[in-house]
């Protein structure tokens, strides 16, 4: 269910390294407790983003979630089918429903991150 | 077996730009007695419009069968018991209409002569009087339109007070149960906010409470009683802790229908407070609103108060608008007059021991829901409840139903539901609260329906998931609505 | 008590139901300490007759049989008969916020209505179903603005109704937003585009202008909007009187339009409640305060609307909120929207166009201040007579008279703004006309 390639955070953001980029998105479990998404919000490429600082955010009909950054950096590339279908989060959140792609200024800091295995076990512990 | 209602053939309505015709009239002015103005002469061509491109054109006929149609698709008071928690969805006295709709009352223009607006000066000063009296505080101000503009009211009064002592502070402390205006008033007022969690009996926290009180906490904004329906009974110690290290407490009155009479905020070491006239004191809801929420202050505060204050002097009424210390206007005139003016025609109604009764009777039908549905539905908090009860939804999501499913159950019934999800610190909740103007035929149907429902739940979830049933509009997509959203007509 | 629909042996009932014996026990549990040990001192309850007497007995110390000649953001105008029939329908009166949307159609549809025909008069994209008033929606059109920039500082015309400014001032204080107010032109009475020019700034995230101004003068919108613009500010247009949406181009190029729509058969009742709305381009939607109402469908596939967008409010977003507004005036908007139904798109124009005549047809006869277009309220002053001993003498005529200025423009303490609406009789605009005939043209400095 998690793939293990991917690193995770207690809000239940994940995050795909490659190199000094990454792409950040949210997990399973986030998109199931929001229910039918209807709004993401997004930074715009160029902005700073920086590790547990609010990115933006994700809204369904009666709630709303910041997604906090897993990592700090600069937002080169943000999905744009996000705005158009926001329900393609709830289809497919680990792939094609990725939220944005960073530049890395401190890829250090992915050793703080929770592998794929710990994340299933602190997303079953919650349950 | 639902009783209270029958299906029944409801009109089709289009909106009225689908109605709309070139050329309907339900207008008739009468002849000009002045010459007609150029427009483009008097105003400049470039500023004149062409027409107002698709606004609706409709006979009277039209008009009227338009709208009444549409109430038909409504429920209201008129029709039954609305068991809203914390909106105190009483009966709108129809006398409050008529007084509302005098001429010298209702055409009283805010800037005339203030010898020629006495009257209206007269109801004013008795509205403040009588609230000052109920809620035992020392002076009120009636300009705040509805209850959370009342609240940032009464934060700036706080803000205002703190700052001529030295420092405004930074934070303000909110309880996990209250209502949500109060954290987003908090923004607005400049200030931080900081979460309180309640105790596990789900009241005020007081050991909590001195652990996060100090000199960068402006206030404690509390709901007595609380969301919950219970009254806070650390009331008092909470009140002194703030005080000692200059605080202030600031009470939200949404809840006042559980203490007009019994007991008073000002005598429980309240600071200010605002109260909601369209719940405690009976003015109609209209869909939406208007409200009117003024605010009680103890003396310490009059001197901030929203200008111009009512005075009397020479054996009339006068404004003063002579006061340094004011917090300025939080709105433009004098407050929401037409809104004062009901809710005076309901106190006098009712007068003093009528408000007591009142009282009385809202809670003895809220407790006497308590006992009718304990046998059927969680309650998370035992403590005695006054004018309203919390439940939650626990034992019914064991069968994958929840509370918002059994509130639209509870439409096919003939009620309006009682409030989903909130207070937030219990986890599916079901808050009713009844009003003291149910009798109790309506309350007993009421109590049928919750059980009939619960029985629902174990027997045909699906029916209970899936509701309503019976009437004229089905389970609305509200998703579609926020992804897409359409937010006027257009033409085609 | 007629109210209370219970009867002693009912209670008693329910009492036992409850396990206690008298409806004292139901508080028991309070603390001693708080309990109110005497009976609220005010006088017992009254009957129907009674109170309905006292109402009218404090109507009749108000002015009664007056021609009023008062504007200044609150207008006489004609009330449709239909309105008060429709709102009085328990349906509409009595009913709840339309949070259940099944159950809440009328509502939902009658604010769906509203919302689409105040884009068609303000010529934007999107409104809200209303807020508490026009003075109040000043601010919240201004703290949108700070969102949707990102800029914290405001300007503000001093043409915009005074009162508007004191309440943007209050909001404004405790929000880091720094309000500057600039001037408008002494003979003409537009705003002082000059003035706006020089002090603007690119930490400015609003020009907020009038349009017909406190004066009644058509301000300069498309201009002012030019300068904001340049310098990355929006530009939010204010109006009080909503009849001059009648006959007024709309403004194309504001980004929000906040106002007041008393005018929309709202009785002048002393200054409240009204109905105020904030209307804006579609790019700003999601910054909108206060409720919206979105069209879907139903589970049937039929047509239906509800409450829509609520993450911005204050119930979910708590502290992030747009706004703390909970209440929309919905009795008050329904006003409107029945006025605006019954007048239509001809009627609405009519209207306007009568306000406009008689306006005009006392300003012929007397002299406005300024020399800017107007709609149907002006400045005027009196030569050897100032405004308060003039007004005195009309009100012996049974007239009241218009507005002194002198309390909020110093600078036209001489002065008094002048109303006329289609209410306003030929024969009693003559009388005031006769009143200020001393008037000489008057050289205007420049």
């Amino acid at each position: 269910m998690y793939p293990e390639n991917f690193r995770y955070t207690k809000e239940h953001e994940w995050v795909l390294v490659e190199g000094d980029s990454a792409t950040i998105g949210i997990t399973q479990h986030a998109q199931e407790e929001l229910g039918d998404i209807v709004y993401v919000d997004l930074p715009k490429a160029g902005a700073q983003i920086e590790q547990g600082k609010s990115l933006g955010s994700v809204e369904s009909v009666k709630a709303v979630s910041d997604v906090y950054s897993p990592l700090s950096g600069e937002v080169t590339e943000v999905n744009a089918t996000l705005a158009e279908k926001p329900e393609s989060l709830n289809q497919d959140p680990h792939g094609a429903a990725w939220l944005v792609k960073v530049k890395l200024s401190n890829p250090g800091e992915i050793q703080s991150l929770m592998t794929a295995s710990d994340y299933s076990a602190y997303v079953g512990a919650e349950k | 077996m639902i009783k209270k209602v029958r299906p029944h053939l409801s009109q089709n309505e289009a909106l009225l730009f689908e109605r709309s015709s070139p050329g309907k009239r339900a207008y008739q002015l009468p002849e000009l007695d002045v010459p007609e103005v150029d427009a483009r002469a008097a105003l400049g061509a470039e500023n004149v419009r062409s027409e107002i491109a698709g606004f609706p054109e409709v006979s009277e006929v039209e008009a009227i069968r338009h709208f009444t149609r549409l109430s038909t698709w409504n429920y209201a008071i008129d029709h039954g018991m609305y068991p809203l928690g914390s909106c105190t969805m009483k009966y709108n006295p129809r006398i409050n209409e008529l007084v509302a709709r005098i001429d010298g009352l209702a055409w009283a223009h805010p800037y005339q002569p203030e010898a020629l607006s006495q009257g209206c000066m007269d109801v004013m000063a008795k509205v403040e009087a009588a609230l000052a009296e109920i809620t035992g505080m020392d002076a009120v101000t009636l300009q705040p339109a509805a209850g959370a503009h009342g609240e940032l009211t009464g934060i700036l009064l706080i803000r205002a007070l703190l700052e001529k002592r030295g420092n405004p502070r930074q934070k303000i402390l909110i309880p996990d149960s209250a209502h949500g205006t109060n954290p987003a008033t908090a923004a607005i007022a400049g200030y931080a906010v900081e979460n309180i969690k309640s105790s596990e009996t789900g009241a005020l926290d007081v050991g909590a409470l001195e652990q996060l009180v100090n000199e960068d906490v402006a206030a404690l904004m509390v709901t007595n009683p609380n969301t919950l329906g219970v009254f806070e009974h650390n009331i008092i110690q909470a009140a002194e802790i703030l005080h000692r290290k200059g605080a202030l407490l600031y009470m939200d009155g949404a809840n006042m229908n559980a203490l007009v009479g019994i007991a008073r905020p000002g005598d429980f070491g309240v600071d200010v407070m605002h109260l909601n006239l369209h719940k405690t004191f009976s003015t109609p809801h209209g869909g939406g609103g208007p409200g009117a929420g003024p605010v009680a202050v103890k003396k310490q505060l009059e001197p901030f108060l929203p200008i111009p204050r009512i005075r009397r002097a020479a054996r009339k009424y006068i404004y003063d608008y002579n006061r340094k210390q004011s917090i300025g206007r939080v709105r433009a005139y004098y407050g929401n007059f037409g809104v004062l003016v009901r809710a005076l025609a309901y106190i006098l109604a009712h007068g003093g021991p009528g408000l007591r009764n009142a009282t009385v009777d809202a809670v003895l039908n809220a407790v006497y829901i308590r006992k009718k549905l304990e046998p059927f539905y969680d309650l998370p908090y035992p403590a005695p409840n006054l004018h309203e009860v919390v439940f939650s939804d626990k034992r019914q999501t064991a069968r994958g139903v929840h509370t918002g499913d059994l509130a639209k159950r509870l439409i096919d019934y003939g009620f309006h539901p009682y409030t989903v999800s909130f207070p937030l610190i219990v986890h599916g909740a079901l808050m009713i609260e009844p009003t003291e103007t149910e009798g109790k035929l309506e309350i007993d149907q009421f109590v049928e329906a919750m059980i009939s429902i619960a029985g629902e739940v174990e027997t045909d979830p699906q029916l209970v998931k899936n509701a309503p049933h019976g009437t004229r509009t089905s389970r609305v997509d509200e998703v579609t609505a926020a992804r897409k959203p359409i937010l006027r007509w257009k033409p085609e | 008590m007629r109210y209370l629909p219970k009867s002693d042996s009912e209670r008693r009932e329910m009492l036992d139901t409850c396990g206690v014996t008298s409806a004292d026990e139901l508080f028991a549990h309070l603390p001693d300490a708080v309990r109110l040990n005497r009976p609220l001192a005010l006088d017992p309850g009254i009957s129907e007759y009674e109170i309905v007497d006292y109402f009218k007995k404090r109507a009749a110390q108000n002015a009664n049989g007056y021609a009023s000649f008062l504007g200044a953001g609150v207008y006489q105008h004609y009330r449709p008969v239909l309105v008060d029939t429709v709102v009085s329908r328990g349906e509409f009166l009595t009913s709840y916020t339309p949070y259940q949307a099944e159950i809440s159609q009328g509502t939902l549809t009658t604010i769906f209505e509203f919302q689409t025909m105040l884009c068609q008069l303000t010529g934007m994209d999107v409104a809200n179903a209303s807020m508490y008033d026009g003075s109040t929606a000043v601010p919240e059109a201004a703290m949108m603005a700070v969102r949707a920039t990102g800029k914290g500082r405001v300007m503000v015309a001093r043409s915009v109704h005074p009162e508007y400014r004191e309440v943007l001032r209050t909001y404004a204080r405790h929000q880091g937003m720094p309000i500057h107010e600039f001037g408008y032109l002494e003979d003409r009475g537009t705003i002082d585009l000059e003035d706006l020019a020089h002090h603007i700034d690119p930490l400015t995230a609003a020009v907020i202008v009038q349009s017909p101004n406190f004066f009644g003068v058509i301000d300069q919108v498309k201009a002012a909007a030019e300068i904001a613009h340049k310098h990355g500010a929006l530009l939010i247009m204010v109006f009080t009187e909503a009849v001059s949406l009648g006959i007024l181009e709309p403004p194309a190029d504001a980004d929000i339009v906040a106002g007041e729509l008393q005018s929309f058969a709202i009785s002048p009742c002393y200054g409240g409640p009204f109905a105020g709305v904030i209307a804006t381009k579609e790019k700003f939607m999601r910054q909108l305060p206060g409720r919206l109402v979105g069209q879907t469908t139903d589970s049937r596939g039929n047509r239906a609307f509800c409450l829509t967008l609520s993450t911005r409010e204050q119930h979910i977003r708590r502290e992030k909120a747009t706004s703390n507004i909970c209440t929309n005036q919905a009795l008050i908007a329904l006003m409107a929207t029945v006025f605006m139904t019954v007048y239509g798109k001809r009627g609405l124009r009519e209207l306007a166009q009568q306000n406009l005549s008689k306006a005009h047809y006392l300003a012929t006869r007397s002299q406005p201040r300024f020399s800017g277009p107007f709609f149907n309220e002006f400045v005027t002053r009196k030569e050897g007579q100032s405004p308060a001993e003039l007004n005195k003498a009309l009100l012996k005529t049974k007239i009241i008279g218009g507005l002194p200025l002198a309390k909020h423009y110093p600078e036209l303490s001489d002065c008094m703004l002048l109303c006329a609406t289609e209410m306003s009789t030929r024969e009693s605009i003559d009388l005031l006309a006769t009143a200020l005939a001393a008037t000489k043209p008057v050289e205007v400095h420049a």
